[in-house]
């Protein structure tokens, strides 16, 4: 099969420069994903349940296993990510599971990925995002829908200080030019 | 004014030079600009604003009328710069532009920078309440942060000598900052203004970065920073600000407030040599008994009351400084630059008046509470006569006012008040108990009299008595405004400008209102002053935009074939946030050259098109293929698996909302493209149905716009393309018939192919998953090199479908256009769907409607601009009667003519009449046509 291009060729070079203290920013251009609609408490989420072998998670969390994880999107509707290359077999999964109560799609090349990590990662993340990151307010395992200035985006924390933003192909510039920024000015701070 | 060596919290040892209106000047390190003119001699910093008085700096803080500066030059110039609050450096410039600044005339490279932040407690105003609150507040466990606009904390406790536990303010202050900072969860920003206060705690603050640091040092940090804080409980400890008294000549250089005064001896170690203080109050013998202390010859304290009482009266006595009660300063005498050398003092019961030689005269008329952030959000405020101020009235959730600002004075009621609001407004973040909270803080304030109600001097001269010097407003003016009949404070703001302004009214606006007041016989509690608006101080644009410039501004979305599109000199058309090819020129040709190219290879040979940026929305389940048709003017159910149909989808009042081809996947599962900008829109509009109308309906929906890239192949030779693209694909008429879909490997890659045209032309749309969209594209455009496959943009992909009749949403409709006025009655099944009441209206169905038609200019070389009118005669007068207009103009390379689409009063039934274009420089005449001008047969869509 051809070549895959990476939402992301172009910045590569800047999103690897733009490390600073501990902080780095990381493409992850490609993830398996699969957006899930089922009704919740239906036998047909249940059975996903079991095929996952997770509990699909409430509002703005995330439930793992075995490197698959189910991230909350609506009151019905779920992300469900794993590696790269998973896709086919999780649609096949998943279809199985809800056996036509809900609706599976394979939305691989719907988003493309960037990890910010680091000390200084929620600082960035506060330089264009006006969700709170305090580790009171969210935490690994945790997830939402907000916005990088204009640019809709999925985050989903981690760690400590790790969070995956995931992002459509077409907004994704736009979001890494205002991590990118963030990142700068934070360098300048750090180094006076 | 002169520098005490041994005196405020400036660097003594160092120095260094900066330029004023040209001139080389000395400062030291933690001077301000104002604290620096006045170290110079700088009496005069300019001139005022209608009258072209000279004017000297006032007081040691933001709320001085006239003391703003043009900073910097070039690039990084700003205008109206708070001189109290600009701090100076080595190689630091200025220019004296009181009233009007200067933008820069080269793009701005200065660096704005943007925040978010968060917290439970957000202090405002790092004074004695201030620091309490903060305190208390970060103790019980809350996320606070702190803001104060100085350097340094502290607040009007560095502009005096007080004493808390015995040890001077200062201590406290620094053992206070010193836990503060010890609370990872406490933000202590300095040199930070809060200048808004938005619903539901939002407050906007600016921080001065690096404003104060020379530009080498700035090392590529932001000059300020914008913060915009959600927080849960805010207090606001603001302190209060001093206002003026109004007499003749009461502008003059070295007329000054007296805690200004005050301040800029504690603060920077500067002053005058000769001091009448002139007061309404208690608090300027504070000035008095401060400056005595620093040597300087205190002449006079001149009290507008009758024998004040109290302790700072008596201490001041004791120093041996005469008191002059019940008497007033009647005017002032200045030099040849105006600055001040004497007041005439006169008592107020009359009599002879008296020149007292100085050259400072402090004036307090009394202390104005500070509580714009109550304010902003509707807040209410009343008149206390007791301390003859307005202070904050009721309460609004989520906002205490603390200390001066709630008009508490003494330093230890704004400490126990602060501690007390900063448990409370804990407790209110779930932190602590205000009843197991530490005790607040002992302490007793000194006993003050009772300030005057007095606002100006009786039978002083009323021209150059001023009320507001930063607008040149004085009393004259005042009683122009009251005399024409104005009675409403902001009528009398409007007639004389009183508070309007860089600076605001800080120190005219309860004057003003006072003035009003009296004049009117009225109670000034009933009258007020007029309101309190954001922003609290002026912010340059620069600094609220932030970082949202440039690649930031706005998002530029493109197809993952962009770079390819760019690599190949593609002229690209905004679409929305998109960027699309709108033509790709070849060697030195105009976009009309390349689009006759483009749209004549796709009509004779082939070409190729990026269709990714479509919109697409997945839709799945039992019920998916009714849930279509309530939306769609046609039937989606009767579809079969494997095929597409071309839909409308009207609003409610049946007019054209958007269109597009629905693909059925399988018998639960549909694929609904739609326009480009509508995307979005008509996903949430689904959505809405789906949710509030028919939630019984077993239908899912999901945006996969950017799952799929779509490469369109399309022209008589496109079967040939795909049959060397994918050569197990069947592309026989036969076997790959139009609106049909076959799964296939195209290029190596698992595709999903369709027949769909939007040329008339054969046509295949390829799609595959967005990240093998460039290596698809590379594919079909080698596999059509021997058939000369030609890569073609927006603009030929709208000449292509005008020909054959094919509307734009959004070009031939406006949200006033039906499907019948396109002539889609054959699309409108009779079923029921959204939009289709309002299309049996009777207004819906006159024959007088506009109508979609073609038009042909009869100079066929003529071509329309888009959006020309179309009216019934060749001669006309204005104003005539219009019947039409052109929607689409284009020329056609198939038909060897221009041509257009235009929306004309019962155009269908006018087809073969003549209607003319009335132009600025020509009346072109056109025939009505049918819309379908091209293939009106539609023998070229199967190749």
């Amino acid at each position: 099969m051809a070549d895959r291009a990476e939402p992301l060729a172009a910045l590569q070079g800047r999103i690897n420069d733009a490390a600073f203290g501990g902080t780095t920013l990381m493409t992850v251009p490609f993830v398996a994903q699969v957006g899930l609609r089922v009704e919740p408490g239906s036998a047909a989420a249940g059975r996903v349940e079991t095929a996952l072998g997770l509990e699909l998670p409430e509002v703005n969390r995330m439930s793992e296993s075995g490197g698959r994880r189910a991230i909350w999107l609506a009151p019905d509707e779920w992300l469900v990510v794993a590696a790269d290359g998973e896709e086919r077999s999780l649609v096949a999964l998943l279809e199985e599971a809800i056996a036509g109560e809900g609706s599976v799609v394979d939305l691989s090349a719907n988003r493309t990925g960037l990890e910010l990590a680091g000390p200084d990662a929620r600082t960035v993340l506060a330089t264009c995002c006006s969700l709170d990151f305090h580790p009171r307010a969210f935490g690994p395992g945790q997830c939402a829908q907000t916005l990088i200035h204009k640019a809709g985006v999925l985050v989903e924390q981690r760690g400590d200080d790790r969070y995956l933003l995931l992002v459509r192909p077409s907004f994704a510039a736009y979001v890494a030019e205002w991590l990118l920024d963030g990142m700068l000015g934070l360098k300048a701070d750090a180094a006076a | 004014m002169k520098r005490l060596d041994d005196r405020g919290r400036i660097d003594h040892d160092h120095s260094f030079e900066f330029t004023y209106d040209g001139r080389t000047l000395t400062a030291h390190p933690g001077d301000t600009l104002a604290s620096a003119l006045l170290a110079n001699g700088v009496d005069v910093i300019g001139t005022s604003v209608l009258m072209s008085r000279p004017r000297g700096v006032v007081t040691d803080n933001v709320t001085d009328p006239h003391a703003f500066a043009q900073v910097g030059t070039g690039s990084v110039t700003e205008p109206l710069m708070r001189m109290n609050e600009v701090e100076v450096f080595a190689g630091f410039e200025a220019e004296g532009r009181l009233h009007q600044g200067l933008l820069p005339t080269e793009r701005e490279s200065t660096r704005f920078e943007k925040r978010f932040a968060h917290c439970d407690v957000l202090v405002v105003g790092a004074g004695p309440a201030g620091l309490s609150a903060a305190l208390a507040a970060a103790d019980a466990g809350s996320r606070v942060i702190l803001v104060d606009d100085h350097p340094h904390l502290g607040g009007a406790l560095l502009g005096g000598e007080k004493l808390i536990d015995d040890k001077p303010a200062t201590r406290w202050v620094a053992d206070v900052e010193a836990r503060l900072r010890a609370n990872p969860d406490v933000t202590i920003l300095t040199r930070t203004t809060a200048f808004n206060n938005g619903d539901q705690g939002a407050v906007a603050l600016m921080e001065r970065v690096t404003e104060h640091l020379p530009e080498a040092k700035r090392d590529g940090r932001a000059l300020r920073r914008m913060w915009q804080v959600r927080t849960h409980e805010l207090v606001v400890a603001t302190g209060a600000t001093e206002r003026p008294l109004v007499f003749a000549d009461n502008d003059r250089p070295g007329v000054m407030l007296a805690a200004g005064v005050r301040g800029f001896l504690h603060r920077f170690g500067l002053v005058p040599e000769k001091l009448v203080v002139f007061t309404a109050c208690d608090d300027a013998y504070r000035t008095a008994i401060d400056l005595a202390g620093a040597g300087v010859d205190v002449q006079m304290v001149v009290d507008v009351r009758k024998d004040p009482q109290g302790s700072l009266i008596k201490r001041t006595r004791e120093l041996g400084i005469e008191i002059r009660d019940n008497a007033a300063v009647i005017g002032t005498d200045g030099d040849a630059d105006g600055v001040l050398t004497a007041v005439r003092v006169a008592s107020l019961d009359g009599g002879v008046p008296e020149a007292i030689a100085c050259d400072c005269l402090a004036v307090s008329g009394g202390w104005d509470p500070l509580f714009d952030l109550h304010l902003h959000v509707s807040g209410g405020s009343r008149w206390n006569r007791k301390l003859v101020g307005f202070v904050p009235d009721g309460s609004l959730p989520g906002i205490r006012v603390t200390g001066a600002a709630a008009g508490i004075f003494g330093t230890a009621g704004c400490r126990r008040d602060g501690h007390v609001v900063g448990l409370v407004a804990a407790e209110a973040t779930g932190h602590g108990t205000t009843a197991d909270g530490p005790a607040a803080p002992e302490g007793h304030d000194a006993n003050e009299g009772p300030t005057a109600d007095f606002v100006d001097v009786p039978g002083t001269e009323r021209i150059h008595a001023f009320v507001d010097q930063h607008r040149d407003v004085a009393l004259a003016g005042v009683d122009r405004a009251l005399g024409s009949g104005i009675h409403h404070v902001e009528h009398v703001k409007r007639y004389t400008l009183v508070g309007t302004g860089t600076e605001q009214g800080r120190t005219a606006k309860v004057n003003a209102g006072r003035l009003t007041a009296r004049h009117f016989g009225l109670d000034f509690a009933e009258v007020g002053i007029s309101n309190a608006r954001p922003l609290a101080q002026p912010m340059t644009f620069g600094s609220l935009a932030g970082r949202s410039l440039g690649v930031r501004f706005d998002p530029v979305r493109t197809t993952s074939i962009h770079p390819w599109h760019v690599a190949h000199g593609a002229i690209f058309e905004d679409v929305g946030q998109w960027k699309r090819p709108w033509f790709f020129p070849q060697g030195n040709e105009d976009m009309d050259a390349a689009v006759l190219r483009e749209c004549a290879a796709v009509r004779e040979g082939v070409g190729m098109m990026d269709a990714s940026t479509l919109g697409k929305i997945d839709v799945k389940g039992k019920d998916a293929g009714e849930f279509l048709d309530r939306l769609y003017t046609g039937v989606m159910s009767s579809l079969k698996p494997g095929r597409a149909r071309y839909g409308v989808m009207c609003k409610a009042d049946g007019m054209v909302m958007d269109d597009g081809v629905v693909l059925r996947l399988a018998d639960d599962h549909f694929m609904a493209t739609t326009t480009t900008g509508g995307a979005a829109g008509v996903l949430d509009w689904m959505e809405d149905f789906l949710q509030t109308e028919w939630p019984y309906l077993d239908v899912w929906l999901t945006s996969v716009t950017e799952q799929w890239a779509t490469v369109a192949v399309v022209g008589p030779k496109a079967r040939e393309v795909m049959a060397v693209l994918a050569p197990e694909l069947d592309v026989t008429q036969d076997a790959f018939k139009f609106m049909q879909l076959e799964d296939a490997v195209v290029a190596g890659i698992e595709s999903r192919v369709a027949r769909i045209s939007f040329s008339g032309e054969l046509a295949f749309e390829i799609n595959v998953p967005m990240t093998y969209g460039l290596a698809l594209w590379e594919a079909v455009f080698a596999a059509g090199q021997p058939f000369g496959i030609t890569p073609y943009g927006t603009e030929s992909m709208h000449v292509l479908r005008a020909e054959k009749g094919y509307f734009i949403v959004g070009q031939e409709t406006d949200g006033t256009v039906t499907p019948l006025d396109l002539g889609l009655d054959w699309m409108i099944a009779d079923k029921e769907f959204v939009g289709r009441r309002s299309l049996r209206r009777s207004d819906m169905l006159r024959d007088d409607r506009k109508q979609l038609v073609g038009i042909l200019p009869v100079d066929s070389k003529d071509r329309l601009p888009e959006g020309a009118q179309l009216i019934d005669s060749a001669e006309y007068e204005i104003p005539v009667s219009m019947i039409g207009h052109v929607t689409s103009s284009y020329e056609s390379s198939a038909m060897g003519r221009t041509f257009g689409l235009a929306l004309v009063r019962n155009g269908r039934n006018r087809i073969g009449e003549t209607i003319y274009a009335p132009l600025a420089d020509r009346t072109v005449a056109v025939e009505i046509v049918d819309a379908v001008i091209f293939d009106q047969e539609g023998a070229r869509r199967d190749g």
